[in-house]
């Protein structure tokens, strides 16, 4: 086949054999990773920024403003654009998938990506046109700082972030709509049943009956256990949702009433108390959904390599719980910096609470390693490479904020590059992306019906370069933190050179990794293959891999 | 072990985490390799569950016993409100300018000074740092006032072991404007604090 042919049609990708289900899944997953190659370029600005005046880019890019404005999408684009569109696209898959039932609503679904989608792009809009800067972690009264910024920079900005957040909560409730659905194999399940389940109460009761040498209480669990993954961290995506939405709103209200001419009092709101709200409400993302999803992703991926069950699964079903727990009491640990937090705080929901993550997120590393252990000799698939890339991925971020979550270590490596390089920039980039990677080489024959990748060579090569390029990056980064350079300054004149410079050539890696990334996959799927994944679906099943008989029982398209 | 300074303990923390990331990288390659291996592969050691749990639990918890008592600034800064300063710096923040700072500090060896920095708008941070640009400490500026109109401390006490002549740097971002357009840092005080008296390898004289 020739290369222009190869690139119009793809493989053997046919769009029109998909179903509703697929469909909206695969059109989340491609403006996830379009988003994924925005915020990779953005990352490179502000690496080639830091370098110094020897760097090639124009010198806009070194105006504070413009430099600010892309450090404060840089995450709301890498965050929302491309990692929960990614991972809302997989479980919305997943959990008709494993649950055996239809998903609740494909309309919702397309609600879901679209919103994200549009919400992205505007919040983008806002710092790209009117240079809105007051950077994610909005801290008050920053974001509501009319002499620095423009209202309507703000508004802008505001409306995209509700925007991702309604279609957050559109995922939610499709989510939850799907396990609750009373059909097919949950058809005689009670809700109290589902949610005993999707709590992982059944797991804690069987290993209490396991130690009083009684039965156990549930041998065949409601929810299988990546379902219960999937449940218990949208319970924080759900309360990081309403924070996020609610500290919007708030800064909404402010710019409204300074554009009327009737400025309010800033003063008014306690500034170490809304950090502390906020931190609550954004650390559901970092300790919270990601670290549960993770888990439930790793015993998923173990469970369909190996083909066998998981290894301590009511351990795994009882540490989910403890997580959930875990991730609401842990947000002190980004204000140990803060003198007025009072110091029990910092102590315990800062250092002791936080080191449980050390304990939940190392079980689930044991529980997955085992499991793929005991099912040797294996295959090395490109599924079986990045969910072991994954593993490292957080076997490095993890304890790197662990260490920091200390009140000595905190007071020297507070807001350096240490934190955003060698935890947030690895766990992300290294843990969470390697394992949505292999999810994705999981799900890929099964989403796009047995489509050949166009090149196994080519999957290799990003492989290598990925893991090699993001480990490289977040361990020159860190290091440059421990040299004190700090995350969220300007540097102009190149004073952290030669690790800015390694960094970058590692970051160029990882960039050039999603290129040929994307580039395999648009020659596996073609252009119009592409295109075609956007027109409606001639199949409504909003299922995959069951009967007809039980998909029509709550279809809703 | 004690630290006696900032450098010393980020030198060992270097060293540590770069041990432990090299060890995680290499079990997980070794266990990768042993994967597909037809032959059962001896364990290098075994390790029960229990002992992995009671490894990590330590691990967590430890750390922060280790922390507590090898780095002096950690009882000293629990405590503060306790301990009589050699000598406070009160000064405030607005509009990204430092008002009331003294233009220069000079501290004796092993003196306690408390930096008491209040914020008039915005969220700051207030950092000191050596010539090489590594961080000697830092903590966040939050605003706020309380029922009297009275601005809001956010206070540390440090004890200065070592000689040298340290920088101050906001560590907390605050707008655009706290640069100006060749994008340098208008609260960046250079030379601000110098440490005098001590030994060549830190302590008194």
């Amino acid at each position: 086949m020739s290369f222009t042919k190869n690139l119009m049609d793809g493989t053997d990708f046919d769009h029109t054999s998909l179903n509703a289900l697929q469909k909206v899944t695969l059109r989340a997953v491609v403006m996830s990773f379009l988003f994924y190659g925005l915020v990779a370029i953005e990352g490179m600005i502000m690496r080639m920024v830091q370098i110094g005046p020897s760097n090639p880019l124009p010198e806009m890019f070194s105006h504070p403003s413009h430099y600010f404005s892309i450090m404060t999408v840089h995450p709301i684009v890498g965050i929302f654009g491309s990692t929960y569109q990614l991972v809302f696209a997989a479980f919305m898959f997943l959990v008709p998938f494993l649950t055996k039932k239809p998903l609740y609503s494909i309309k919702l679904a397309n609600f879901v990506w679209l919103m994200i989608t549009i919400g992205t792009a505007l919040a983008w809009i806002a710092a790209f046109v009117w240079q809105y800067a007051p950077l994610y972690t909005l801290y008050w009264p920053l974001p509501a700082d009319t002499e620095q910024f423009q209202v309507v920079g703000g508004i802008v900005f505001i409306i995209g972030v509700a925007l991702i957040m309604l279609g957050t909560f559109g995922f939610i409730y499709n989510i939850y709509a799907t396990i609750f659905a009373r059909v097919g194999v949950h058809k005689d399940k009670t809700t109290k049943e589902l949610l005993i389940s999707g709590f992982g109460i059944d797991g804690m009761l069987n290993l209490w009956h396991k130690l009083t040498g009684k039965p156990p209480y549930s041998k065949e669990p409601a929810l299988a256990l990546p379902v219960v993954a999937i449940f218990r961290g949208t319970v924080d995506t759900f309360l990081d949702a309403v924070v996020i939405l609610t500290a919007g709103l708030l800064v909404l209200v402010y710019l409204i009433f300074d554009a009327s001419g009737n400025p309010l009092d800033v003063g008014a709101i306690d500034a170490l108390l809304y950090k502390n709200y906020f931190w609550w409400g954004l650390d559901l993302v970092a300790d919270g959904l990601v670290l549960i999803y993770v888990a439930g992703s790793w015993y998923l991926l173990a469970t369909l390599i190996t083909g066998q069950k998981l290894f301590m699964e009511n351990v795994a079903r009882a540490a989910l719980m403890l997580e959930l727990l875990v991730s609401w009491m842990v947000w002190s640990h980004h204000l140990l910096a803060d003198q007025g937090q009072p110091e029990m705080m910092k102590l315990i929901s800062g250092e002791m609470v936080t080191a449980f993550e050390l304990l939940t997120q190392g079980l689930a590393l044991f529980i997955t390693l085992v499991t793929l252990w005991k099912a040797r000799p294996l295959k090395m698939t490109m599924e079986l490479k990045y969910l072991l890339g994954g593993l490292v991925g957080f076997g490095l971020a993890v304890p790197a904020a662990i260490i920091q979550a200390d009140m000595g270590m905190n007071r020297v490596l507070h807001n350096t590059q240490w934190i955003i390089m060698a935890h947030v920039h690895i766990a992300l980039i290294v843990g969470l992306y390697m394992t949505l990677y292999s999810a994705l080489y999981v799900l890929w024959p099964i989403v796009t019906n047995n489509t050949k990748m166009y090149s196994s060579k080519l999957s290799n090569i990003h492989f290598w370069l990925y893991l090699i390029g993001g480990v490289g990056m977040g361990a020159f980064g860190g290091m440059a933190g421990l040299d004190g350079m700090l995350r969220r300054h300007l540097y102009v004149d190149g004073e952290f050179n030669t690790l800015m410079v390694l960094a970058a050539i590692c970051g160029t890696m990882v960039l050039v990794a999603w290129a040929i990334f994307l580039f395999n996959i648009v020659m596996s799927v073609g252009i119009k293959g592409l295109i075609g994944i956007f027109q409606p679906a001639k199949d409504p099943t909003a299922s995959y891999g069951i009967e007809p008989e039980v998909i029509s029982q709550n279809h809703k398209e | 072990m004690t630290f006696s300074n900032s450098a010393e303990l980020l030198s060992f923390h270097w060293v540590a985490y770069t041990i432990y990331a090299i060890l995680i990288i290499s079990v997980i390659a070794w266990f990768g390799y042993n994967l597909t291996q037809k032959e059962r592969v001896k364990s290098i050691v075994r390790i029960p569950f229990y002992t992995y749990i009671g490894f990590l639990v330590a691990g967590g918890v430890g750390h922060h016993i280790f922390t507590y008592n090898a780095i002096p600034w950690v009882s000293q800064d629990i405590t503060r409100h306790e301990i009589k300063p050699d000598a406070t710096y009160k000064f405030e923040v607005e509009k990204h300018k430092w008002i009331g700072m003294p233009k220069k500090v000079t501290v004796e060896c092993g003196q306690t000074i408390e930096f008491d920095v209040r914020s008039r708008d915005l969220v700051y941070g207030f950092g000191l740092f050596r010539q090489d640009g590594s961080m000697v400490m830092q903590m966040q500026v939050n605003p706020g006032t309380d029922v009297n109109g009275i601005l809001d401390p956010n206070d540390i006490l440090w004890t200065f072991n070592h000689n040298g002549v340290f920088d101050v740097m906001s560590t907390e971002y605050s707008g655009p404007r706290e640069y100006d357009e060749e994008g340098h840092s208008k609260m960046y005080v250079k030379n601000w604090l110098e440490v005098v008296g001590c030994k060549e390898e830190g302590g008194k004289k």
